[in-house]
């Protein structure tokens, strides 16, 4: 029986004029473009200077900046009301306000003092610009001091800690390289739990959900032949992120293929189950619509996809911990950077696996043949 | 203008007797915002640490606490050597490891120099910049204590002041970008199956050779989601002021004014689409699914808009959130006067003559 149902349902999908356009054209659309928007790299600051000091070291300081890579001189202003006025017009994002006597303050031994006033609307994009303006200075101080001090106190009586960094698994701190995969995900999310959200609803308000629901069909073979065609399309779309991966991106899981296809798999199954459920209780294409977008973007939003999860509340990490999206996002990143197995990541694996069974026993339960 | 009225009040119908669509799309913008005002949040906290101090010295005692005291990090774990950092990285036990050289206190204190390496997960680089940032500051300060009140005179002291949000509240970024982000994708979504509802209903043909002109059957599919989704904008400021403490700075009068303009644009985006799809499922996929992505990249919401491609930038150009939201920043959190958001707001009124412009050409008045 299950044979002709799933023939059934990949007509309806194949023989729709919009539908088989939207799953390889989707796809292809995000991870061709998305990658290039989603980046928080921070370069290119606009930085407005005033320079009330006008002497050589004023000077050096801002050429300092500028060859910094990270800020671009977007104007010298005379006064500080004038720079304010460019980062209200969103023309800067920084003011460095270098005071009058400056240089005559330090050669003579009484410390010198700059202001910075920078755009803290995007409190991260401010404090960012804010952090990178700050440890150049002291920088450029180091300079000085090494030049003013006299030699032999400088280096002896000083204690210097010296740090080094490593970044690990992402060495050049390439955002695609982190935003690729969970790009991948979304794709995955979108289709597999918008799609079949429609598809129980839509037979509905044609009127052809009275038929099945006069045939004797099992329930459970009903909701399986809803499940399964998803399911294929699913893991076609996932392979065709890996090629657009690999092709655009040159990325290519640290781990195995295999882990991915094995969490792809469960994880499918969980979306599509919870767009059936709301398929189940919606009686309009709108309604259901409605209650998938809002779960979507709760899903998106709290999945560590944009803001890191550590950042977040409690309450809010106790959400994210039921949150499908945010599991197998974390898988795809570790699988793809790591190199992680399914025995590292079990925890993500069981509860998937537990959202899985808890949405299609749901969706089971909740499809009645009686209105 | 009596057709019209009669027009209107049909559509008040459609949408006040369809009760679980009007609790939806009342209610979700209240959760929407609640949520993601407190929980989107982008500044370091309790972020776990692994430390490998192989002589545990007082010196590099010190650092640890003071790096588990900070509001930053949480020191989680101990490791006795440098082959349990990989695995430390992979379980995700740990974002930093925090490496001392052997015999740290003593090479500090007699020859003046020790390392320290820190060794950061950045599968998510922005944050690993930021930690490790914090992390160098905690250990440069410990540095700057042994050297004591003889700070050197030449010292140069940056006073740093954050303009708009001194406490670098997330909120403040977000609340902006969720309000447009909600609003458009709820408005274009409502509106999108006004027409193509009723072409798939059959009721279309009623419409059609009622003497009702198109622009008039258009408006009056915008109005009542006009008033619906100024209801939605008024909770959600309700809201953002007194639950998420945003407050606006600038004149409530501007803001509802470019609010307005936003909601009309979002609505006649939604017609567009419903005046280009022939099924409601079409209509809905583009108008959720499609819009979704754009809008939340391109606005500016989340990732700044400057490091973008210029083709990726240009494309932005197009994305009304993206004028919208750097209105509502400009007036609510700047406190800025309306004269200095003339360039979005005429942005935003020349996107909606286009799109009524062009939802009016496209509206077939013949049956196909």
């Amino acid at each position: 029986m299950i044979k002709y149902l799933l023939k059934k349902e990949f007509k309806q999908i194949l023989r729709n004029s919009f539908l088989p356009k939207m799953i390889f054209v989707f796809p292809f659309m995000v991870l061709m473009v998305f990658p290039w928007a989603a980046s928080y790299e921070i370069k290119n600051l606009n930085l407005s200077v005033i320079d009330n000091d006008h002497s050589s070291y004023s000077h050096q300081l801002t050429q300092k900046i500028i060859s910094s890579n990270y800020f671009k001189l977007t104007d010298v202003s005379q006064n500080y009301s004038k720079a304010l006025k460019s980062i209200e017009k969103n023309e800067s994002d920084i003011i460095l306000e270098i005071p009058v006597d400056f240089e005559k303050n330090i050669v003579n031994g009484r410390g010198g003092k700059v202001m910075i006033s920078a755009n803290a609307v995007n409190g991260m994009k401010g404090g960012i610009g804010m952090t990178y303006l700050v440890s150049i200075i002291t920088d450029f101080n180091a300079g000085i001091i090494q030049e003013l001090l006299p030699s032999a106190i400088g280096t002896n009586l000083t204690p210097t800690i010296q740090i080094d960094t490593q970044y690990r698994f992402n060495p050049h701190l390439n955002y695609r390289v982190f935003m690729v995969p969970a790009l991948m995900v979304m794709i995955l999310t979108l289709l597999c739990g918008f799609l079949p959200a429609i598809s129980i609803v839509f037979e509905k308000e044609l009127g052809t959900m009275e038929q099945i629901n006069v045939s004797p069909v099992p329930k459970a073979t009903f909701i399986l032949a809803k499940l399964i065609p998803f399911w294929i399309i699913g893991l076609i779309v996932i392979s065709i992120g890996f090629i657009i991966a690999w092709a655009v991106y040159g990325l290519i899981p640290a781990g195995y293929f295999s882990t991915i296809y094995l969490f792809a798999a469960i994880y499918i199954l969980t979306v599509s189950g919870l767009g059936i459920v709301i398929s189940n209780y919606a009686s309009t294409l709108q309604q259901a619509m409605f209650i998938v977008f809002f779960f979507m973007m709760l899903f998106i939003m709290l999945s560590g996809l944009y803001t890191p999860i550590d950042s977040m509340p409690e309450w809010a990490k106790w959400i994210a911990a039921f949150n499908p999206l945010k599991h197998f996002m974390v898988v795809m990143r570790s699988v793809y950077l790591k190199g992680s197995n399914p025995i590292q990541m079990m925890n993500d694996l069981l509860a998937l696996i537990g959202f899985a069974v808890f949405f299609n026993t749901w969706a089971v339960l909740s499809y009645h043949k009686k209105n | 203008m009596k057709q019209l009225l009669s027009f209107i009040r049909k559509e008040f119908y459609h949408i006040l007797r369809d009760k679980t669509t009007m609790m939806i799309l009342l209610l979700m913008p209240i959760i929407q915002i609640i949520l993601f005002g407190f929980a989107l949040t982008t500044e370091v906290k309790n972020t776990e640490v692994a430390v490998l101090a192989p002589t545990n010295d007082d010196a590099s005692s010190r650092i640890i606490d003071r790096i588990n005291a900070s509001a930053y990090f949480d020191v989680v774990k101990r490791i006795q050597s440098t082959d349990e950092i990989e695995p430390i990285f992979r379980d995700a036990k740990a974002k930093l490891v925090v490496v001392f050289e052997d015999h740290f206190a003593e090479k500090l204190h007699q020859t003046g120099k020790a390392h320290i390496q820190l060794i950061a997960d950045a599968t998510d680089p922005n944050a690993a910049t930021s930690f490790t940032f914090y992390a160098s500051n905690i250990i440069t300060s410990y540095q700057q204590e042994l050297m004591g009140a003889t700070a050197n005179p030449y010292q140069i002291i940056p006073e740093i002041k954050m303009l708009y949000n001194p406490q670098m509240i997330g909120a403040f970024n977000f609340v902006p970008g969720v309000l447009g982000m909600i609003m458009l994708l709820i408005c274009a979504m409502m509106t999108s199956i006004a027409i193509v509802r009723e072409k798939e209903m059959g009721t279309m043909e009623i419409l059609l050779v009622s003497p009702m002109k198109p622009i008039y059957i258009i408006l009056s599919k915008i109005t009542p989601y006009f008033v619906l989704s100024f209801v939605n904008f008024a909770t959600i400021m309700l809201l953002s002021v007194f639950v998420l403490k945003v407050p606006i700075a600038g004149s409530l009068t501007s803001l509802v004014a470019v609010s307005l303009l936003y909601i009309f644009v979002s609505l006649a985006l939604g017609l567009l689409v419903s005046t280009l799809t022939d099924s409601q499922q079409a209509a809905m996929l583009i108008s959720g699914m499609g819009l979704m992505l754009p809008v939340m990249l391109l606005s500016g919401m989340i990732f700044p808009l400057e490091n973008m491609p210029v083709a990726l930038q240009w494309l932005s150009d197009i994305v009304p959130a993206k004028w919208y939201i750097s209105a509502v920043k400009s007036i609510m959190i700047k406190g800025l006067g309306i004269t200095s958001v003339l360039k979005e707001v005429s942005i935003l009124v020349l996107m909606s003559i286009v799109l009524v412009g062009i939802s009016v050409k496209k509206f077939k008045i013949r049956l196909e």
